[in-house]
């Protein structure tokens, strides 16, 4: 009976495979009170943040390198007015339209960024965990070092590197997105790797192995489906860093060109001068969307992650109907349930691992 | 350095599965860990040195386009540069293993002599942020988990996300912007003011903190002058810190109130209050050390933009000029100095960790 509780409340209930989840609704559901306040609240900011990206066209009154409109030059460092609702910059840009267009920009990163960290980190650690060998401890003492180095050290090296400090659009998006995957890619591969080993060691792998599976078939069909649990949490985690890191590489000046696209870390470098002199609106605003789009996704993020922590859930669900846990995680055994299945050697439907490899 | 080839045979990583050894105990994990040092720094050292070798020799690039092609080529060829990579990479390593982490080029000075003269000064910053983050994380993170998912806790979590999610450079304009610029209170920018400076070049003895030649100048002006300097950017700082402290000090005391030993003071009748205070902390403090070792990475990048940001004259500033000058010796000296840095505390906060967690002796 201890065994059967402790697997219950140290694997909590999943989502189906990769593709067929909705991972964020899920939680969603399972959430209560003060928890569910504050998911809804990432999910809401960081919705907003998204379609500003994506509409950023529309709404942005002027484009980000324009400088002058039909009644002439913007002027620099103009205080807000009804033309200009947030000013303009010491560079004679509308502080406004260049927030707008900013989003669509972190965005972009965000996106190069994580596909790349996600599909590399998720490979190197797949193999290194399965296979093991002096090639995993190799990929460790690799990973590790990295991972204690300070990531926007590494950025800026990788920034030289890719572009020569500054750039294009797309080569400045390119050269950030990929400074940003190197140093990401070391959490991607630890997590895989240790769920890896954790997810080698199980009955199913092992009756896998048996009826004769290949390796790779193995590797992606059973290992991988299984330990994909936790990528939502780092996922959301990783890309409030890359907006960070961004803006960091931005502040430092290796930030894309003013007039290839708008990047607010690189507007918060121009603005540094003006704090001194009390002006204001070119460092708040872009500073803000700065702090409004990690908040959101940071919401989120450690709402998945208390979410899946039964230490960190809330407690009131547990209080009102104390079965109801368990009931839940029974009562539908999905595919990424099994290895709670397998444990508790309960049901017949934990033979559905077997399926895939007959 | 052939180490590497045989030492991870014997070394089990952080995040491998703790073997369950007998015995081997704490002299046999400094060992593991001291050595572990080695193939860390050299690593990353290898990985610097490629990258930024991979876009050609650095004199080309702080020079390039400035000299006609002879006068480069005979910098070059007076440098070293055009020889083989791996000849190139192999003495590097042989200076580096000497301590010489070769010149810069833009104002030819040893890289280690840098580091000597700014990293003091970071050094101070990295402490006056700790303070901040100890001072400001554990009691509102002991705070949060008392108030567990009460109104308190939900404005707590919202103010350490808040932490992270705040660029330390917006972080300092805006404190500048409200303290400096219309409270006029504190200091725009700087460690000192020229007075105090000048006064403190005269000391026989420097050590570059600014706090200690303060001190030892024994002028009250002068502690308060470099104090005053120090807030802002200590604050900045230290709120990333302190944010980092905040969560984890509310997960482990949530975690260490749910233990048997508290519930047993529990149920003798000790308040929930005193639990917190007396009983659960103390556990919950143990990660934190661990923790440190990360932080000090985290600590070094956003060090570069607190400086940059407060003109603070530290190693992240020098770097940022270096970085502007296109001083890829002086930047790859530097890196490579920070990764030996990072090595060394990561070791010293393991080996504190140790000594104080038997746990963590696997």
């Amino acid at each position: 009976m201890s065994t059967t509780t402790e697997a219950v409340a140290t694997l909590p209930p999943r989502k189906s495979g990769f593709f067929g989840r909705l991972p964020v609704l899920k939680q969603l559901r399972q959430s209560v009170g003060l928890q569910r306040g504050m998911l809804i609240t990432g999910l809401v900011v960081t919705a907003i943040f998204v379609l500003v990206a994506i509409f950023a066209p529309l709404i942005a009154p002027y484009g980000f390198a324009q400088l002058r409109g039909p009644d002439g030059p913007f002027g620099a460092q103009q205080p807000p007015s009804p033309e200009h609702i947030m000013g303009t910059t010491v560079g004679g840009y509308d502080v406004y339209s260049r927030v707008i267009w900013g989003a669509q920009t972190a965005i972009l990163v965000i996106i190069i960024a994580v596909i790349f960290s996600i599909f590399i980190g998720i490979l190197l650690g797949l193999i290194s965990g399965y296979i093991g060998g002096w090639l995993d401890r190799v990929l460790v003492v690799i990973g590790d070092a990295i991972y204690a180095f300070p990531s926007l050290l590494l950025a800026i090296v990788l920034s030289i590197v890719i572009s020569g400090g500054q750039s294009s659009l797309w080569g400045g998006i390119f050269a950030a997105a990929l400074s940003i995957t190197v140093v990401y890619i070391p959490q991607y591969y630890r997590v895989i790797r240790a769920e890896t080993i954790r997810i080698k060691a199980e009955p199913y792998v092992e009756s896998a192995k048996m009826l004769g599976a290949s390796t790779p078939r193995i590797m992606f069909r059973h290992v991988l489906r299984n330990a994909t649990r936790t990528l939502p949490i780092i996922f959301t985690l990783n890309s409030s860093e890359a907006i960070l890191t961004l803006a960091g590489l931005g502040f430092l000046g290796f930030g894309i060109e003013p007039t290839a696209a708008a990047e607010w870390g690189y507007d918060l470098n121009k603005a540094l001068s003006d704090v001194t002199s009390g002006i204001w609106w070119t460092a708040l605003y872009p500073g803000l969307a700065i702090v409004l789009a990690v908040l959101g996704i940071t919401l989120v993020g450690e709402s998945l992650n208390d979410l899946a922590d039964p230490r960190l859930r809330g407690r009131k669900r547990v209080k009102a109907k104390s079965g109801a846990m368990s009931a839940t995680s029974v009562d539908a055994p999905l595919p990424s349930d099994l290895d709670i299945l397998d444990e508790n050697a309960t049901a017949p439907s934990s033979t559905d691992g077997l399926e895939n490899s007959k | 350095m052939m180490t590497t080839s045989t030492l991870p045979t014997d070394t089990p990583s952080v995040v491998a599965p703790k073997p369950k050894s007998a015995g081997g105990g704490l002299g046999r994990y400094l060992l593991v860990r001291f050595l572990l040092i080695f193939p860390t720094i050299f690593i990353l050292v290898t990985l610097v040195f490629l990258l930024m070798r991979s876009i050609g020799d650095p004199i080309t690039a702080a020079q390039g386009g400035k000299l006609p092609a002879d006068q480069l080529q005979a910098l070059i060829h007076a440098a070293g540069y055009d020889r083989p990579v791996i000849v190139q990479y192999f003495e590097y390593l042989g200076q580096i293993f000497t301590g010489n982490f070769g010149n810069t080029l833009s104002d030819n000075r040893p890289v280690t002599e840098v580091l000597l003269t700014y990293g003091a000064a970071t050094l101070e910053l990295a402490f006056y942020a700790l303070i901040v983050a100890f001072i400001v994380g554990i009691p509102l993170g002991m705070l949060a988990a008392y108030f567990r998912d009460r109104f308190p806790d939900a404005v707590l979590r919202i103010f350490a996300i808040l932490c992270y999610a705040t660029p330390v450079f917006f972080a300092g304009m805006l404190l500048k912007l409200v303290f400096s610029v219309y409270l006029q209170w504190l200091p725009v920018a700087g460690r000192a003011s020229t007075r105090t400076e000048l006064a403190m070049q005269s000391l026989p003895n420097k050590t570059g903190i600014y706090l200690v030649d303060s001190i030892a100048l024994g002028s009250p002006a002068a502690i308060g002058d470099v104090l005053s300097h120090a807030v802002l950017p200590g604050i900045a700082l230290g709120l990333l810190t302190a944010g980092v402290f905040l969560r984890l000090v509310r997960t482990n005391v949530i975690g260490t109130l749910g233990t048997d030993y508290v519930d047993a003071a529990r149920s003798r009748g000790v308040s929930e209050g005193r639990l917190v205070r007396k009983h659960a902390y103390k556990p919950a403090l143990i990660p934190i050390i661990t923790v440190i070792g990360l932080q000090i990475a985290i600590l070094l990048g956003g060090a570069v933009l607190t400086e940059t940001t407060f003109e603070w004259k530290g190693l992240g500033f020098q770097l940022a000029a270096y970085l502007a000058a296109r001083d890829f010796v002086a930047v790859q000296g530097i890196v490579a100095l920070l990764a030996v840095i990072v090595a060394l505390t990561n070791f010293v906060v393991d080996v504190i960790a140790a000594l104080i967690d038997p746990r963590v002796r696997y």
